[in-house]
């Protein structure tokens, strides 16, 4: 999907019919598999009422919210998805130090599988590890990646597919989006551009100073901009990425006051974007370092209405996933 | 002692032009015939060599054995085994064993370990500073009269530059062949993978090209200044091999060795986070393996290596950036040499020098060829057997290979150290 040539990754994520048994990342999934989900979405929201319908498809289904990194709004949006589908929900918040060793991390996995759990909504500080999940558990449980070191964070892409569609019609080849801000360490950011490329946007643009950019953009099928006034210039979508105060001490930033002197969006940087443009953020955000609080809180921010879409989108994803087990109940 | 005589192979020998189909004599585990037999000798072993590869006993200048640190889960005597089975007759072991080989007391024990084993000659390698720490030089003399034929630093590099100058400057005066991986002591030392369009993509911390380059030309100048013999070992980079060349155009006496599965897999290899692709120094572009390639053909890369790092089920049973490095390389050095020879990467000549007399005479063994007096460490290959390779057959404990299911076209058929038969086909 990334256009390597010779690159045949086996989708492990996918069934024999080519249905999604997994959510790992949105890489070497088909458009038609996220016009699903996106589609799906419509049926568990009112979107003028933000009103969440719910049907409870996954009565007597067991979901496992398995987060190894602490994580309260993503669990939380996760929880109020599954709860709204009918779905029994367990909570674990594990700790990574008890799960240094390969087999202790496995056996948490089996353990809970013995309890009969249906899905595992995995989130892990290390990239690749919603890949090592899938596959290690047992072939009746589904994996749903809930973000996974710097790797991916699909449900977060979908949700904000989801989001610039309402805002802008579903038809993206005439849009430009630019993600401002740490792309580098963004899992967010990376499933971003991936669902972007699968919808055919005209433009990605990722803004930033070289020391939060990734090496090779292009691979990605994306466009590196280091100058934020060109990269916010014509844009029909700004997303901003929360900045994580690591990236000061890890020596990539001098401070949040230079950060947002240098890469802000501001209400005066806003105006080099389309009249019309959006603006979003996964949250949380930080006021003052990645987004000024008048943008944030302005008539053309959306990022709540992506906290009130993610719900749909989850429920989507999850009752997508386990479709089988839904019309079999 | 039985007196072999290993009947109508191909010999072939690089070190001494050699390539014709002929007999071959061994007597008090050496070598003491090739063609006609003398006139008192009478062979108690024939071995049929009819459409068979005569060559050396390869040389493998990066291995790690187990012991000491690792006994409850491999010996020097397993591995040796799996050595043999490969074709390799002798291997370097690298000091990061656990007690680290930093005294002539862990040399002794590994030597001691060797011979008792019997299956292969075991060339320990001793740490350059005190428990590779780089702040202490270890006793280098010492541990080279017990049998130590190089120092390296295996993983860890020197982050003191006074340091490293001081045991260069102290190895020159001994004139002792230092071993050296160049990596940067900052720069991607948190990095599980190449930088580069998979890195970026997948968002693994990343090691960049240059992390590789500044510590080669840290090396360079410094070997240059004290007249270390140095030799830099598994090179992962175009640029590098671009350095190295170069010093050796202005007459520098370095060698370089490159592991094989640098030869082979890219950076691509690691797109679906498989924890047995996970190598130091990375997999890196293809640009970079073609460069290593060339690099081999032109002779500024004279040795390939196995690498070999056996490691325990568990090490590799976790996500991407937490398993732990390494391939179990032993049983594929041969194959995947032979496959590089098979796709015309390689000529037979080149690959099998690079594991032979090339190494050989860079340690200064008398090894790595078919030399009559040598002593008679030997494989014999069958070119034509067609096989999978599969890591449950493996002899080595550690089974953290990529090479799984990979097919291979040629196979060691027998294997002798020191004039014994140390590995032949099982019997059906």
């Amino acid at each position: 999907m990334f256009g390597y040539p010779g690159l045949s990754t086996p989708n492990i994520q996918l069934n024999d019919a080519g249905k999604l048994k997994h959510l790992l990342t949105l890489e070497g999934l088909k458009p038609h598999h996220i016009r699903d989900i996106l589609d799906r979405a419509d049926g568990f929201i009112n979107t003028d009422t933000r009103q969440i319908h719910k049907q409870p498809l996954l009565k007597g289904k067991t979901i496992v919210n398995l987060f190894f990194e602490a994580s309260t709004r993503t669990r939380t949006t996760f929880e109020i998805a599954e709860k709204s589908l009918g779905a029994d929900v367990i909570n674990l918040n594990v700790a990574t130090s008890a799960t240094k060793k390969g087999e202790s991390l496995l056996d948490t996995i089996y353990n809970l599988e013995a309890m009969q759990a249906d899905m595992f909504v995995v989130r892990h500080a290390e990239s690749g590890a919603a890949h090592f999940f899938a596959r290690h558990v047992a072939p009746h449980v589904h994996v749903l990646n809930a973000g996974d070191g710097r790797h991916a964070h699909p449900t977060q892409a979908l949700l904000d597919a989801y989001t610039i569609r309402h805002f802008k019609g579903v038809d993206f080849s005439q849009l430009r989006v630019a993600i401002v801000g740490d792309i580098l360490h963004s899992r967010v950011a990376r499933s971003q551009i991936q669902v972007l490329n699968l919808l055919e946007t005209e433009e990605i643009r990722l803004v930033g100073p070289k020391t939060l950019l990734p090496h090779d953009a292009s691979a990605m099928g994306a466009h590196c901009f280091t100058d934020i006034e060109a990269g916010l210039k014509d844009v029909d979508v700004v997303i901003t990425l929360r900045m994580q105060n690591e990236r000061m001490s890890s020596a990539r930033l001098p401070s949040e006051q230079e950060y947002f002197e240098t890469y802000g969006i501001t209400e005066e940087r806003l105006k080099l974007a389309m009249p019309d443009a959006i603006v979003m953020h996964p949250g949380p955000i930080n006021r003052g370092v990645e987004i000024a609080s008048r943008v944030a809180d302005g008539p053309q921010s959306v990022i709540l209405d992506q906290v009130t879409f993610g719900i749909a989108v989850r429920m989507s994803v999850i009752a997508g996933i386990m479709e089988e087990q839904v019309t079999s109940a | 002692m039985i007196a072999i005589t290993i009947q109508q192979g191909r010999l072939f020998d690089p070190a001494n032009q050699l390539d014709v189909i002929t007999d071959l004599h061994i007597n008090h585990g050496r070598i003491i015939a090739i063609g006609e037999a003398p006139a008192d000798f009478t062979a108690s072993k024939v071995i049929d060599a009819k459409g068979m590869l005569v060559i050396p006993g390869l040389i493998d200048l990066s291995t790690r054995l187990g012991e000491p640190g690792l006994e409850h889960f491999t010996t020097i005597a397993r591995e040796t085994k799996a050595a043999v089975s490969g074709g390799i007759t002798s291997l370097c072991v690298m000091p990061d064993t656990d007690p680290v080989n930093d005294t002539f007391a862990v040399t002794e024990l590994i030597q001691r370990r060797a011979r008792q084993a019997e299956t292969a000659y075991v060339l320990p390698v001793g740490a350059l500073t005190k428990g590779l720490k780089g702040e202490a030089l270890s006793e280098m003399v010492a541990m080279h009269r017990e049998g130590c034929v190089a120092f390296s630093q295996a993983n860890q590099p020197v982050v003191n530059t006074q340091t490293l100058f001081n045991a260069f400057d102290y190895a020159a005066t001994h004139k002792l062949l230092v071993m050296m991986r160049p990596i940067d002591a900052y720069l991607g030392k948190d990095g599980v993978a190449h930088r580069g369009a998979i890195s970026s993509a997948l968002g693994l911390p990343d090691i960049p090209s240059a992390a590789e380059t500044l510590a080669l030309a840290r090396l360079l100048l410094l070997a240059e200044e004290t007249g270390v013999r140095l030799h830099l070992s598994q090179i992962s980079t175009a640029r590098a091999v671009e350095m190295i060349q170069d010093a050796q155009a202005r007459g520098l006496p370095v060698t370089a060795d490159v592991a094989i599965h640098n030869l082979h897999l890219t950076e691509f290899d690691v797109a679906d986070f498989a924890s047995f692709m996970h190598v130091q120094p990375p997999l890196r572009s293809q640009r970079d393996r073609d460069a290593l390639r060339a690099g081999v053909k032109a002779g500024v890369i004279s040795a390939i290596c196995s690498d070999h790092t056996p490691l325990m089920h568990d090490d590799k049973l976790l996500p991407f950036p937490e398993s732990v490095p390494g391939i179990s390389g032993l049983e594929s050095l041969l194959p995947l040499l032979l496959a590089l020879v098979r796709e015309h990467v390689l000529t037979l000549e080149q690959a099998i020098k690079a594991v032979t007399h090339q190494p050989a005479s860079l340690l200064g063994i008398n090894r790595g060829s078919l030399q009559v007096g040598a002593p008679a460490d030997i494989a014999i290959v069958d070119l034509e057997a067609d096989w999978l390779f599969n890591r449950r057959q493996l002899i080595s404990a550690g089974d953290n290979t990529p090479f799984h299911k990979w097919p291979f076209t040629g196979k060691v058929h027998t294997t002798l150290f020191q004039g014994r038969v140390v590995h032949q086909p099982k019997l059906a």
